[in-house]
């Protein structure tokens, strides 16, 4: 489990008074300070394409984490809110396709980026807390496979089934934020803070309030609690974080076109979801990570075996269905059972294997 | 129907008024003004034919969907793949064996087998537990549809259709006046009437079925109840397994249709996975004349904004949907939850 490793934590967040210092434990200093530290010795590829799409994919699967894991509600509509991000980006800032992107400069169409994408989702949950469960499922799919058509079909705005390419990021303190190191740093820095949000929020009032509502949703509501106002305000946080993780997933591809959202790549994102680990935040990442080198080096392990390399999608299908099966907390489930097992063949006195492990 | 009548009178007024106009727009002639307006009569009728047997395809696939919904609580979200497989494996025998009526019992019998297993060795493990059956069914579809892209590859087929369904047949209905003053009655391809034939007949087998034999009966106390049903002695996994195996087979019929008037290629699996999701969800979850009416309600607007407003049509599907959702939840026959 080395790989878990390196993914799991990014930089703790220096925040404010020394307490928070001493509590932070030590593996996640450790993670923090190899995360740091990768680029002197990782190369461009590295930086670049395994961890920089990880951190993108793994922040816009965070936002589906948070959705499920502390509301209860499974969201397809994550990867859409994401590559409408993208989109928006694509349009209001600069790319290849001069005769719609209208060139403002970054931080103007940053922030209107989020904020529609953010809207979006809010609208998208006003649309899909009237349901629950497996409806959400349902209505968030329809949804997204709707976005997708529409952008396929869409000349004026979306640019049809080509989409944009060029899509960089702008140039800033001289920086070229595109390089590899530089964009490492970049991602690493969204996904720390996406991660340290979301375990902030989950700490908070709301987050509390929101996790009673995914658990005894008539209860809340008894105790004067708004359900469909929390629920609401759910999507809409996730919203703001699937929103980042969509502008910086289209700078790293560098173009964003229907199929960035069509709904193999929304799949894609519950399955990262759920084979890192729906239940925490740092799985999301974990997925991510397991899902970027699969994608990226099955293709070889594939035909060192005499496959064809373009089988990858049943390499991933097929682990998918064997997390679900048999285990429904994805990799970190494994992780803390082995670790379990271990504790209790440590202990043979009671003979049981200890519960859980770690917060 | 008297019911909804007596107790929404305002409302029985304007869907009869709407309907009756619809049909005028059918069968009278048009005046140059309205043709002014609306565009050639030739092109509306034939969007709202085109609309219905899209209705009548859609309804093939939603209605094992909902049927398989409303009994298990299990959203099958690799429906869309046993649709995509039973339309290849229709094209793989029909063109192997030329008989392309004789292929229909195949194909429902070899997609049921496929369903039957999907219930029997994995939904049967995870009872209970609708989330992670959905989750199994994504993983599924997404390991059938590389298997299906590794198969067939990524072309588009199309079945042929056998000689005696080829060709257009013209209808009793007027779709415009020649330069000489006689009438032109409207030519719509054979093919396509028989499947909205066959999507009648299936729906009202269906229906009767449902309705009144003990299977049905079974069925329909299955959806209400399920603990109850086999409390009282029902061996109820059979029951499953009959209405898995058949919504399955009657999925790879629909593929096998749809094959026929229009292509199958990688990508038709999601797209009649959102259609089935869509009809499902307009006409409410687990309602067999709910997927009957969605399914209508799609199919023409789907065709009638692709005539009128190619770029917005899908659009206009979501839009329908959201309304829907907005102010009935429960979908427009669904009971309520």
């Amino acid at each position: 489990m080395a790989l878990t490793d390196q993914a799991r934590a990014p930089a703790p967040q220096p925040g404010s008074g020394f307490g928070v210092f001493s509590r932070v434990p030590g593996a996640w200093w450790a993670t923090g300070f190899i995360l740091l530290l990768m680029p002197l010795v990782a190369g461009n590829f590295w930086l670049f394409q395994v961890f920089g799409w990880s951190f993108c994919l793994g922040i816009i699967a965070l936002s589906l984490m948070f959705l499920a894991g502390y509301g209860g509600m499974v969201s397809l509509v994550q990867m859409t809110v994401a590559v409408l991000a993208g989109y928006v980006v694509a349009i209001l800032g600069n790319s290849g396709v001069e005769q719609i992107s209208v060139g403002l400069s970054w931080w103007l169409y940053v922030p209107l980026a989020i904020l529609i994408a953010t809207g979006f989702a809010t609208l998208v949950g006003a649309l899909a807390v009237r349901t629950e469960g497996i409806y959400t499922i349902m209505i968030t799919l329809a949804i997204a496979s709707a976005f997708f058509y529409f952008t396929r079909q869409n000349y004026g705005i979306f640019n049809g089934y080509s989409g944009f390419n060029l899509v960089v990021p702008p140039r800033l303190f001289g920086v070229d934020w595109r390089q590899p190191t530089a964009f490492y740093y970049l991602s690493l820095g969204g996904a720390a803070v996406c991660y340290a949000a979301v375990v902030y929020v989950s700490r908070s009032p709301f987050g509390l309030a929101l996790q009673g509502v995914r658990d005894n949703p008539r209860r809340m509501a008894s105790l004067g609690f708004n359900v469909t106002a929390h629920r609401i305000a759910a999507y809409a946080f996730a919203g703001v974080v699937a929103a980042i993780g969509g502008i910086l997933l289209v700078w790293q591809t560098s173009q964003v076109a229907p199929y960035s959202g069509g709904i193999a790549a929304v799949i894609d994102i519950l399955i990262i979801a759920v084979v890192g680990g729906i239940r925490r935040p740092i799985g999301a990442f974990v997925g991510a990570f397991i899902f970027v080198l699969l994608s990226t080096f099955s293709p070889d392990v594939l035909s060192a075996f005499g496959l064809s390399n373009e089988r990858f999608k049943l390499v991933i299908g097929v682990g998918f269905l064997v997390v679900v099966f048999f285990s429904p907390d994805g990799a970190l489930g494994l992780w803390e059972r082995w670790r379990a097992r271990r504790r209790s063949a440590v202990d043979p006195l009671t003979g049981k294997a200890v519960a859980g492990g770690g917060p | 129907m008297t019911e909804f009548a007596r107790r929404n009178p305002f409302w029985s007024l304007v869907i009869v008024v709407l309907a009756a106009a619809f049909l005028w727009l059918i069968v009278a002639p048009w005046s140059p003004g309205l043709e002014e307006t609306l565009g050639r009569k030739r092109v509306f009728l034939n969007a709202i034919f085109g609309g219905l047997t899209l209705g009548a395809l859609y309804f093939l696939v939603a209605s094992g969907f909902t049927l398989i919904f409303g009994l298990m609580r299990n959203v099958n979200l690799a429906h869309g793949s046993l649709y995509l497989l039973g339309g290849y494996l229709g094209y793989t025998i029909s063109t192997a064996t030329d008989q392309w009526l004789i292929t229909f019992p195949v194909v429902f019998v070899l997609v049921a087998l496929v369903g039957l297993l999907m219930q029997h060795q994995v939904f049967r493990r995870m009872e209970g537990e609708e989330l992670r059956q959905t989750m199994v069914t994504i993983g599924l579809s997404v390991v059938l549809a590389d298997l299906m892209l590794w198969i067939w590859g990524g072309q588009s087929y199309t079945i042929q259709s056998p000689d005696w369904l080829s060709g257009p047949a013209t209808l009793p209905i007027v779709a415009g006046v020649g330069s000489n003053g006689a009438p032109i009655y409207m030519r719509f391809p054979q093919v396509r009437i028989a499947i909205l034939i066959a999507a009648i007949v299936i729906g009202v087998g269906m229906w009767i079925v449902l309705t009144r034999t003990r299977l049905g009966m079974l069925i329909r106390a299955g959806v209400d109840d399920r603990e109850m049903l086999a409390a009282s002695g029902v061996r109820i996994n059979y029951v499953f397994l009959a209405v898995f195996g058949f919504g399955a087979g009657l999925a790879g019929i629909a593929g096998m249709v749809g094959g026929t008037f229009q292509s199958l290629s990688p990508g038709e699996d999601t797209r009649f996975l959102l259609a089935s999701l869509v009809v499902v969800i307009v006409g409410g979850m687990g309602s067999i004349p709910g997927a009957a009416l969605g399914a209508l309600i799609i199919g023409l607007v789907e065709q009638i904004g692709l005539v009128y407003a190619p770029t917005y049509s899908v659009v206009f599907t979501f839009l329908i949907m959201a309304v829907v959702l907005a102010f009935r939840p429960q979908g427009l026959l669904g009971a309520g939850r």
